[in-house]
Formats: structure tokens, C-alpha cells, sequence
């Protein structure tokens, strides 16, 4: 089997930042904070680098929806091992609105557009947790999709993608084009080497418009208000058991 | 691997769960003090980076800086408290350098990376910023023993070791201070005789303080030839009457092997002869290069400790304050952040300067 992967990275806030809400509870601040890969789409790249190393697929270009700075996260993916990589520009209001929706629908045009055998996704970003785009986009498509994929293996017939699921693990196969979306667990994505740093300098990155695509970006979400989690209250010892239940009912929890 | 070993680091590593928390403590500190409206582009003070290093920097220098102190914190960092407990030398880190293409990154082809000097002190700050014991071991590999081979040596000595070298395949190591003669190396006494029937050079003499020599494959020794002249030889591990003992009980570097180099007639092939340069200049020439990936590498050790000794102040507490409440405290921190910052940005002109000139 040869042919083209697509994989898409997302720019978001770094794991290891402090979040911090707005003053005016309208998002999360992000002026300056440090942005990095989201990690399920660092092994997502990585996924799709070994298949090409291993011959089982021709091309990895790699996708990020954003503004300008997206073109940082792409380099890093170059950087991993992608051969080219797309950059669609959304930045401004549009770009607050982006979600799930939008960026399936982007994918699903440059799927179609680029002629992909394969979409490899993050299963989910760590700064929405939607879970969705994979999902979206392989429902836009009509394609099968291997979501929460711990382990990958393309066969004569289609894929082998074992899923992580609450009962344990999940085999199926599906047949190709796919999409699949990555699990912690499916690899460990490699460090940059300084080699491949600087060939990733040479590599390609096109830019393209959302309007090119003919996606239409308008949300179908408000967000209303964002807050922090409510502070840890102090908790309360209970001597018996009886005590625990006699509170219980008075907090009407039981 | 972010996810992995976020949670790895922050169960296991207090002291990298220290510097997750310097996250915690300056948001919200900042978010109190400047109670900051949403529209104002206020810049703040970062006491991380209080000139803006970060904007001087091409985006290939950050991505090589951000991958190799995301490999330094992840693979390098657990190791050191014992390392350094133990006086133990991980050979495989000189592995993992390579695989990671920092080995020698300024040399052009065989093999290496063909970076600026710029991000050849990126990378030395990265790993001091761990140890220097380790950052001791890369600029003996990158400087002391690929730079000379590179400059100064054959076409066939470059292709036979600077791909191996690169790839840490082979560890060198520098070969000139002698037990008699440190700060003035024209007095050695490590003698290089002629024959001409077999084409060999005899090497007799010791050096002592030489990095990496218990483990290392291959050396770079400087010797004085007949015509009183000092000239570089590739000497390697096997070689009759080269022997390199280990000095133990070493109390700084102890996670870096520091011995002797032994050399009783040991036959060199004259191949193995580095024909470029003569005299103290080719030594001189190395030392040089290694000085600067050292000023940057002081810079990253220096940086860890300040990030240490403020997170501590800011979290003991005696006399029911935070140390940090101290006046005496506050100017030490500002004293050591005012001399990295300004150390930084000396050793970025000079890195500058010396890309220009190449």
C-alpha cells in the first residue's frame, strides 16, 4: 500500500503552563503564554513518519488550522519527519469560533484535494477536549474511522486498529481510506534531531484559505462564560459510620 | 511523550516539580499585582529571559534549543543525583547525542548537523543546565576531538572518524596537559620519534586530566616531534603501550570519567599523523572552541541554580515569612539575574561574530 497520509497538528497552550481565566471570563489567557504541539497530534506525526519509514506510505504532509504562528507547529512536525506541510489561515474572530466542525470540514476538502489513503488525528486537543474532529471528519468523508488507537498495522485488506475502550482493548478492521486518531499509547514521539531541524528549514509549507477550500467558518457555538474549577473545599472527619450517614442526609446527598 | 512524562516528572522528580509550580507561582502572582485588562499590550518583566534572548534568535535556533532541553530535562536530568553520587560515567549518553545529531553540530558534511555557533552554545547551555560533568563530555567530543580531525586533519582521517565520532559510535578524547606541565603546555615532554622503515611515529610520554580517556576509543594527543615542534596524533585503543588509567575519588565532574593517558613507544601510523598544523597553535585552535561552547554552558548551570535558589525562597518559610521576603535574598536574586542576563547576551554577540566570520 502507497499513498498519502495526512496528519493534522494543532497549536495550543503548553501542558506544563498554568492556565489562567480572563478577567472578563470571556476565555483563557494566552498573550504570551508559551504554545506548543498538542501532544495526541505529536504522536499522531509520529505514526505517520514510521509508516513512511517503513514503506507503507509514500508522503506525510501535515495540517495546521490557525493563525501565523500555526507555521511554528508545522516546522516542528517537518522537523519529525513530515514532508510538507499546509497551513490554512484563520486567524481574528474566526479563528476564537474554530472548532471541531470547522476543522473537519477544512480536512475533509483537503483530503478530497490532496488525494489521501489516510488521516492520522490527536484524539482529542488538551485545550477543548472535544474529541470530535476525528470523528467529524471520517462521518464528512465517509470513511471508516479507527478512533482511540493504540496500536496500528496496515494490512493487504485494510487496517488493523486496536482501540483503547472503557472494557479494555477493541480489534477491528477497516478498509482504506480511514481515519485514525491517536491514543497515548500508540507510540513514543522521537526528539528533533538537529539534522532533520535544519532540513525541515528547506521543506515546503503552502498556504492556503479557508475560502479556497469553500468551508464556510461560521460556529454554530456561543461560548457564554469561562471559569475556573471551584476552589478544593476543606473536607470534615466523620468518627462512625452512622456520623457519615447522618451527614449525608443532612447535605441532601442522600 | 509530553503526557507520559508530565505525569512521570511531576510524581517522581520534586525538583522538576519545582519548576512546574515557578509556573504556578508567577501566574498568580502576576495575575494579582497587575490586575492587567484584557486590551492593554503590557509587557512584563520575565525573569526567565529579562532581554528577550528568546527574540534574538532565529526560529531553527529555538526549535534545536526546545528539542534538545525537552531530551536534556527528560533523559539526562533523572540520571544525575546518582550519577554524580556514584562517580558513574553513562557511556550511552554519548549514544543518545548522537542520535540527537549534537555531536560536533558546526562541522559541515560527515555526517554532523552544519549548525551556527549560535546553536552550538544553545545546546552546551542545555546540557550544563543538567550537569557539567556531561556538558564536559560533549565539548571534549565536539571540539576537542572531532574539531581538530575536521580542521586539521586528511581527507581519509576525516571520512574514517568523523561520521563515527558524530554519531557517538566512538568516544574521543584531547590529549595535552601533562602531569608536569598544565597551564604551560610548550614544556611537554610526550616525545614523537620517527622511523622511517615502518612509517611510524614512537610515542612515549603521559597526560594526565584528560576527559573521557578511561572509556574513550580513540585520542587526540599533542607530542614534540625531533624538530622541536609540537604536532596532533589520532592514537587508538589497542594500540600497544597505550594505556589510559582512571583517576578516582574525583569530588566535581563525578559523572564524567577523568584518567590518564599512558604512552610507552606506542607505534602510530604515520596516516594517523594530523598534517595541517604544527605548533601550539592546533591545541590553542581546539581550546578556543571549546571556551565558547563553555561560556555558555557556565551560563546554563548558573541559570538552574538561580531557578533553584528562587523557587526555595520563595517556598520556605521561617520565621513565618517566605525567605524571599528578605531584602538580602531579593539583591542576591536580582545580582544573579542581572549577571546571567547580561552573560547571555555577550556570549550571543560573540557566537554572532564568530558565524560572521566564517
Amino acid at each position: 500500500m502507497s499513498g498519502r497520509v495526512l496528519v493534522g497538528v494543532k497549536r495550543v497552550i503548553d501542558y506544563a503552563v498554568k492556565i489562567r481565566v480572563k478577567p472578563d471570563h470571556s476565555g483563557v489567557v494566552t498573550d504570551g503564554v508559551k504554545h506548543s504541539m498538542n501532544p495526541f497530534c505529536e504522536i499522531a506525526v509520529e505514526e505517520a513518519v514510521k509508516l513512511k519509514e517503513k514503506k507503507l506510505m509514500k508522503e506525510v504532509v501535515v495540517v495546521s488550522c490557525g493563525p501565523q504562528q500555526s507555521q511554528e507547529t508545522i516546522r516542528t512536525a517537518l522537523a519529525m519527519g513530515a514532508d510538507r506541510g499546509i497551513h490554512v489561515e484563520v486567524s481574528g474572530k474566526d479563528y476564537e469560533t474554530l472548532g471541531p466542525l470547522q476543522v473537519s470540514k477544512i480536512l475533509a476538502a483537503l483530503a478530497k484535494k490532496e488525494d489521501a489513503q489516510l488521516i492520522i488525528l490527536g484524539k482529542q486537543a488538551i485545550d477543548d477536549d472535544c474529541n470530535q474532529t476525528g470523528q467529524m471528519t471520517a462521518a464528512l468523508l465517509d470513511w471508516p474511522q479507527g478512533t482511540f488507537a493504540s496500536e496500528v498495522s496496515l494490512e493487504k485488506d485494510g487496517i488493523k486498529v486496536v482501540r483503547e475502550i472503557d472494557g479494555g482493548l477493541e480489534t477491528i478492521k477497516i478498509s482504506t481510506p480511514a481515519v485514525l486518531t491517536a491514543d497515548l499509547r500508540l507510540n513514543t514521539p522521537r526528539y528533533a534531531t538537529l539534522p532533520n531541524i535544519m532540513k525541515a528549514k528547506k521543506k515546503k509549507i503552502a498556504n492556503v484559505k479557508p475560502a479556497d477550500l469553500g468551508v464556510d467558518l461560521t460556529s454554530r457555538l456561543e461560548v457564554l462564560r469561562v471559569d475556573e474549577p471551584p476552589q478544593r473545599q476543606a473536607g470534615m472527619k466523620v468518627e462512625t459510620v452512622d456520623d457519615l450517614v447522618s451527614k449525608l442526609k443532612d447535605a441532601g446527598k442522600v | 511523550m509530553a503526557l507520559r512524562s508530565a505525569v512521570h516528572r511531576l510524581l517522581v522528580l520534586p525538583h522538576r516539580c519545582a519548576l512546574v509550580s515557578a509556573c504556578r507561582a508567577q501566574g498568580t502572582a502576576a495575575a494579582t499585582r497587575h490586575g492587567q485588562s484584557p486590551s492593554s499590550a503590557k509587557v512584563q518583566f520575565d525573569w526567565r529571559d529579562a532581554l528577550d534572548l528568546e527574540g534574538q534568535l532565529t526560529e531553527e535556533e529555538v526549535m534545536i534549543r526546545d528539542s534538545f532541553r525537552t531530551y536534556c530535562q527528560e533523559k539526562l536530568m533523572p540520571r544525575i543525583l546518582m550519577a554524580n553520587r556514584r562517580e558513574v560515567f553513562h557511556r550511552e549518553i554519548v549514544s543518545e547525542m548522537g542520535d540527537m545529531g549534537v555531536l560536533g553540530p558546526t562541522i559541515k558534511g560527515y555526517g554532523c548537523a552544519g549548525t551556527s555557533y549560535v546553536a552550538y552554545g544553545l545546546i552546551a547551555r542545555e546540557v550544563e543546565r543538567v550537569d557539567s560533568g556531561y556538558r564536559s563530555v560533549m565539548s571534549v567530543q565536539s571540539s576537542l576531538v572531532m574539531h581538530p580531525i575536521n580542521a586539521y586533519g586528511t581527507e581519509e582521517q576525516k571520512q574514517k572518524y568523523l561520521p563515527r565520532l558524530a554519531r557517538g559510535e566512538i568516544l574521543g578524547c584531547f590529549g595535552l596537559t601533562e602531569p608536569n606541565h598544565g597551564s604551560d603546555p610548550s614544556g611537554m615532554e610526550t616525545r614523537a620519534k620517527y622511523n622511517p622503515s615502518s612509517g611510524t611515529y614512537s610515542l612515549t610520554g603521559s597526560k594526565t586530566w584528560i576527559t573521557n580517556s578511561p572509556v574513550a576509543d580513540i585520542a587526540v594527543v599533542w607530542a614534540k616531534c625531533e624538530d622541536g615542534k609540537v604536532r596532533g596524533f589520532i592514537l587508538e585503543r589497542g594500540m600497544k603501550g597505550f594505556s589510559t588509567p582512571k583517576i578516582e575519588g574525583k569530588f566535581s565532574l563525578r559523572a564524567s570519567a577523568t584518567g590518564m593517558i599512558l604512552m610507552d613507544e606506542v607505534e602510530v601510523p604515520e596516516e594517523n599523523l594530523l598534517p595541517k598544523v604544527t605548533g601550539l597553535g592546533g591545541p590553542f585552535g581546539c581550546l578556543n572552541n571549546a571556551r565558547y561552547g563553555i561560556a555558555w554552558g557556565a551560563l546554563g548551570a548558573a541559570e538552574f541554580c538561580f531557578h533553584a535558589a528562587r523557587q526555595y525562597t520563595l517556598d520556605r518559610i521561617q520565621f513565618g515569612v517566605p525567605l524571599a521576603r528578605n531584602q538580602l535574598i531579593q539583591k542576591k536574586m536580582a545580582d544573579m539575574l542581572t549577571e546571567i542576563t547580561v552573560g547571555l547576551q555577550s556570549c550571543l554577540q560573540l557566537g554572532r561574530l564568530i558565524d560572521e566570520k566564517k
